[in-house]
């Protein structure tokens, strides 16, 4: 029991790092009616940052806090050089034109990072563990990156819900032409959603370094992962997001975990494995592909799209 | 004017196809030894592709850049760990450069799918790392030579060592590619106590083991043998240490901690068992040569990786001079290669008859040699003479 | 899935030019394995081989994607399901080519058709949505398939048999039967875009709803279109799994499917020969550029910013509208730079370099577009 709790929270801390990554991507997407495949290089690109930043500190919270803010800036100027001249453009332009981007920002980081990658070095008191239930210790870190997770999730809720500016994401997530007639000057709600998309991202990929290294084409699967999720959460909705990446998450964890055993009764353990991987992916894409055929607008679709 | 851009358009396609033409005329106008290098140059794992890439080019300082008095040149390829990319590198080394040797290959899976060309062309090739199971037993080829081990054998060495520390119940992770499934049953094969679990991680984007950790949290074994080379070691150690299991369950690894990762794993691996064939403080002059230059030329320490390329700069070398550069004699090649007639790293180096070594295996440990410098140190021989299990199905 | 209509509506009917070019090139492509001997350069011929293959690949995408309108993001899928096909029958034994391709092809079609069937429910974003999800659900299958390497891949020991008819072992006769091939398949476009059955799929990309007010069963057509094409692609993974000798789930990875798109866009969507003008530019470009610099994408995913940006047309196009000079540029661009990646070594001039060049380059280009407009009001 206490070991599939433990699973439970092993597969929460991958869902929430796709909430944050597919939180930014929905927005553009809602908002802006833009897929924008160079998501995931932002959030490769701000793993760079933090690490860089991490090393020139000496303090991993100074080095996040630095990378935020060049992250966004990141992307605030990549929207204005390269994606501004896509959004009336059809979107096989944009997958192309993003493509693109995703192929030079993997050679940019290659150029000024060098092609063995980074690693972020923790705190020391991030190194332990906490006893988070009577008889389970859970690694810190782990554990922060949920907390950090869940509160992101707590503030973008708040945020498009609650405030002006959610309020006029909403509405331009159900009626773009609309929010314009209005008299919102919608070019700078677009930039300012894209720098907070890339704040996202990148926030999300120096979570992700201290455990995975950061290296070049860190985002490239990871962001068809989060192009699921927004399209099984609803394009432009942000519930949806955060619970279509739950469903992912723990699907993959879980799928991986328990899985090999179940096949180990009659396969060997390495075909087990293989099986076993290859089932939890699958199972993710034919979620997805169940949820396009019967809803294709997604579970939670903007209203009016 | 349209008809002259257009025809300047195609003009530049044409340029565009010279290097070919001009690439080609260069490569006959010198007589020399052509050595074709495929490793890792990029990714995560670069540094290790690096460490055999500095072994192979001191040994090659070492030999006055020339084998049997011609000239060596050594074309490196990177194979970014893809077995796709490694299998064009190597067909664009035997087609384009038209290479006397193809040495190289850290990995098996990439070794496996380049193997086929280099062999059909009955051009010799050297590997540096990777020793599959697949091409040591009914696939063995007198054109295929290990110069490092075969995939088995240091984690026999870990499942004998097992055996000698008395543990019952061993839970086992590695990679699930070719050298993962080697490695596993390398183990099985001399470990007389049960495997109460193994997981098999996705290779080699799988970099979070927090399902696996916990897995072992839960099956409480006495102890947990790995297999992770390269960058995925360092995340094992630090993940394994981070969950606090590292004070109540030991580790026994192979592959996994060497000079490289050692820089980034520091004390996560102190008071843990490894096996390896190789250590920095093996009693032999011509290790003790290499180490030292090594350590002049780069200011690192080299690892295992370097050690079995610089092996393989000379057992190649030896082979040239005993043929007396005459390398169209593939037979002749072939017999001196399998003498192995130099000075290895690890002392007494002998070839089976299935081409892979036969050598010992040794217990090592980590060690801090100073505040901020760690190293390996051989405790104890585990495995003596070994020959690998595969090389009675050899036919040959 | 409206997308490829407003701009290459005009480039559909390729004009005189483009057609004489594309001969030439593919009679270029004929004389490869000559070259090949006259330089003493059997690579050559591989890359040309791996080139004419894909070029198969991309004419057939270009059907649906160019003629049909259908942004098919999963295409790599077909090249994994036709090679593991033989893959798969040459492990059990089965080497006749009679068996494998046939069976390879039909196989092909029919996870065609299940794909299509349920994607072409979907519209616009969700298609290229779905056919993602259904192509990473082939390449998942490949991984999974540990009886046939896993995510190793798998080695094909015997090239299939013709019986005496071909022998498949002789490299310029598998380049030959690759080129006769290539050829063909231009011809079936050929003549499938201007039979019946084409002009409903051409008036389908501009607008369905018409073509089915007029009583079209446009959902059919659009359907055997996309068959025909996943069809044609498993035959280029059969070539390809014979010419490499060697399958693994990489060569269905959606980034492959991802080169596919641009090479069809590269060379010019809804032009008979654009897909193979893609496909030699971007293979070439990746094969000489990557022997020059490692660092080869950083110029060339910019230059695939710009196609898309202001010459949407592709190379085909550029040649309709007469716009060398945006290609000269291109070319001059990449000299340009090669020069100065041999001159200057700093790590960090080089990628500012590259920013100020393609800037400078897309300014220059959009210069040239605002130029011709005005003089053609």
């Amino acid at each position: 029991m206490l070991l599939i709790f433990e699973q439970f929270l092993n597969g929460l801390q991958i869902a929430l790092l796709l909430f944050l990554l597919a939180a930014g991507l929905t927005l553009v997407f809602g908002i802006m009616d833009m897929v924008n495949l160079a998501h995931g290089s932002l959030y490769m690109m701000g793993a760079y940052f933090a690490a860089v930043f991490t090393e020139w500190t000496g303090s991993f919270f100074l080095g996040a806090a630095l990378a935020l803010p060049a992250g966004a800036l990141l992307g605030i100027v990549t929207e204005i050089i390269a994606l501004r001249t896509l959004y009336t453009r059809d979107h096989l332009d944009q997958v192309l034109a993003t493509f693109g981007l995703i192929l030079f920002f993997n050679e940019l980081a290659r150029l000024m990072f060098g092609a063995g990658g980074m690693t972020i070095e923790t705190p020391n008191w991030l190194q332990g563990q906490i006893e988070i239930l009577p008889g389970l210790p859970y690694p810190s870190y782990r554990f922060l990156i949920i907390l950090v997770g869940l509160l992101c999730a707590a503030f973008l809720y708040v945020l498009v819900q609650r405030t002006r500016l959610g309020m006029l994401i909403r509405a331009g997530a159900s009626n773009r032409e609309m929010v314009g007639a209005l008299g919102i000057n919608i070019k700078q709600l677009f930039t300012l959603v894209f720098g907070l998309g890339s704040a996202l991202a990148a926030l999300a990929g120096l979570m992700a370094g201290p455990v995975t290294t950061v290296q070049i084409g860190m985002g490239d699967n990871i962001l068809i992962l989060a192009l699921v999720v927004i399209v099984i959460g609803g394009i432009g909705s942000l519930p949806g997001a955060f619970i279509a990446a739950l469903a992912i998450g723990i699907i993959d964890t879980m799928g991986r975990a328990f899985l090999p055993n179940m096949l180990g009764a009659f396969l060997s353990p390495s075909d087990a494995s293989t099986l076993a991987t290859a089932l939890s992916s699958m199972l993710i894409y034919i979620l997805m592909a169940a949820v396009l055929v019967l809803r294709p607008a997604g579970l939670f679709p903007a209203p009016g799209r | 004017m349209r008809p002259a851009f257009q025809t300047l358009a195609l003009l530049s396609t044409a340029l565009m196809a010279f290097p070919f033409a001009a690439d080609d005329a260069a490569a006959q106008a010198a007589k020399k030894i052509k050595i074709g290098f495929v490793t890792t140059l990029s990714g995560p794992n670069a540094a290790y592709g690096r460490d055999m890439q500095n072994a192979f080019n001191l040994a090659l300082d070492h030999l006055g850049k020339k084998m049997g008095g011609v000239p060596v040149e050594v074309i490196y390829e990177d194979d970014e760990q893809k077995p796709e990319v490694g299998k064009q590198k190597t067909e664009k080394l035997l087609q384009r450069d038209k290479v006397d040797f193809v040495a190289g290959y850290i990995w098996s899976n990439v070794l496996l799918a380049s193997y086929k060309p280099v062999l059909d062309a009955q051009t010799f090739l050297i590997g540096t790392n990777a020793g599959p199971s697949q091409l040591a037993g009914e696939g063995c080829s007198p054109y295929f030579f290990a110069a490092s081990w075969q995939n088995d054998q240091n984690h026999m060495a870990v499942g004998e060592l097992l055996n000698q520390k008395g543990v019952k119940k061993l839970y086992m992770v590695a990679p699930n590619y070719a050298a993962g499934v080697d490695g596993t049953n390398g183990v099985k094969s001399l470990f007389k106590g049960q495997v109460i679990g193994q997981d098999m991680t996705k290779w080699p984007d799988q970099l979070d083991f927090s399902g696996e950790i916990s897995k072992i949290r839960a099956a409480k074994p006495e102890a947990v043998y790995v297999f992770f080379p390269g960058r995925a070691g360092v995340q094992f150690f630090q993940q394994y240490s981070q969950a606090g299991l590292k004070k109540d369950i030991p580790v026994y690894s192979a592959f996994t901690i060497d000079a490289v990762t050692l820089k980034l794993q520091k004390d996560l691996v102190l008071d843990t068992y490894l096996t390896s064939t190789w250590a920095t403080d093996l009693p032999y002059a011509a290790n003790q040569k290499f180490v030292a230059d090594y350590k002049k030329k780069y200011n690192e320490t080299p690892a295992f990786y370097g050690a079995q390329s610089y092996d393989a700069a000379n057992l190649i070398a030896s082979a040239v001079t005993a043929t007396k550069g005459n390398l169209k004699d593939k037979k002749a090649v072939g017999a001196a290669l399998k003498a192995a007639k130099f000075d290895s790293v690890r002392g007494p180096f002998k070839f089976g008859n299935n081409n892979f070594p036969i050598q010992n295996v040794y217990q090592q440990e980590a060690y801090k040699v100073s505040d901020t410098e760690y190293d390996l140190r051989t405790v104890s021989t585990v495995l003596t003479a070994h020959t690998d299990p595969h090389a009675a199905k050899c036919k040959m | 899935m409206s997308s490829a209509s407003n701009s290459s509506a005009s480039t559909a009917t390729s004009s005189r030019l483009t057609f004489v070019v594309g001969l030439a090139l593919l009679g270029f492509l004929g004389l490869i394995p000559v070259l090949s001997v006259v330089f003493d350069d059997p690579f050559l011929l591989t890359l040309f081989t791996r080139i004419v293959i894909m070029a198969i690949a991309a004419v057939s995408l270009n059907l649906i994607l160019g003629y049909g309108g259908m942004v098919s993001f999963g295409h790599a899928a077909y090249i994994g399901v036709g090679g593991y096909t033989v893959g798969i029958l040459a492990f059990h034994g089965v080497h006749a080519a009679w068996i494998q391709w046939p069976l390879a092809v039909i196989i092909s079609g029919v996870v065609a058709a299940l794909i299509g069937l349920l994607s072409l429910r979907t519209k616009g974003i969700f298609f290229i949505m779905i056919t993602l999800a259904f192509s990473q659900l082939v390449y998942y299958l490949g991984n999974g398939a540990f009886a046939y390497g896993g995510d190793d891949g798998l080695n094909i020991m015997t090239r299939s048999d013709f019986g005496g008819l071909l022998n498949l072992d002789n490299r310029p006769t598998f380049y030959y039967l690759c080129w006769v091939i290539l050829l063909a398949s231009i011809y079936f476009v050929h003549r499938t875009v201007n039979s019946r059955f084409g002009m409903v799929l051409q008036g389908a990309r501009s607008n369905d709803r018409r073509m089915a007010t007029i009583g079209f069963p446009v959902h059919r057509y659009q359907l055997t279109a996309f068959v025909i094409a996943g069809m044609l692609c498993g035959l280029a993974g059969v070539l390809t799994a014979t010419f490499t000798g060697f399958i693994s789930p990489a060569m269905m990875h959606w980034s492959r499917s991802g080169d596919l798109i641009v090479m069809v866009v590269l060379g010019g969507m809804g032009s008979l020969f654009g897909p193979v003008f893609g496909t030699v530019a971007f293979l070439l470009l990746e094969e000489v550029l990557s022997s020059w610099t490692e660092y080869w994408k950083i110029v060339f995913g910019p230059i695939l910013i710009l196609v898309v940006l202001f010459a949407r047309g592709g190379i085909d196009g550029a040649m309709v509208r007469g716009q060398a000079c945006t290609l000269l540029a291109g070319c001059a661009a990449f000299f340009l730079l090669y020069g100065i990646h041999t001159t200057y070594e700093d790590q960090w001039l080089i990628p500012t370099l590259i920013l100020v060049a393609a800037c400078a380059l897309a300014w220059f280009a959009k210069w040239e577009i605002q130029r011709r407009k005005n003089r053609h009001d």
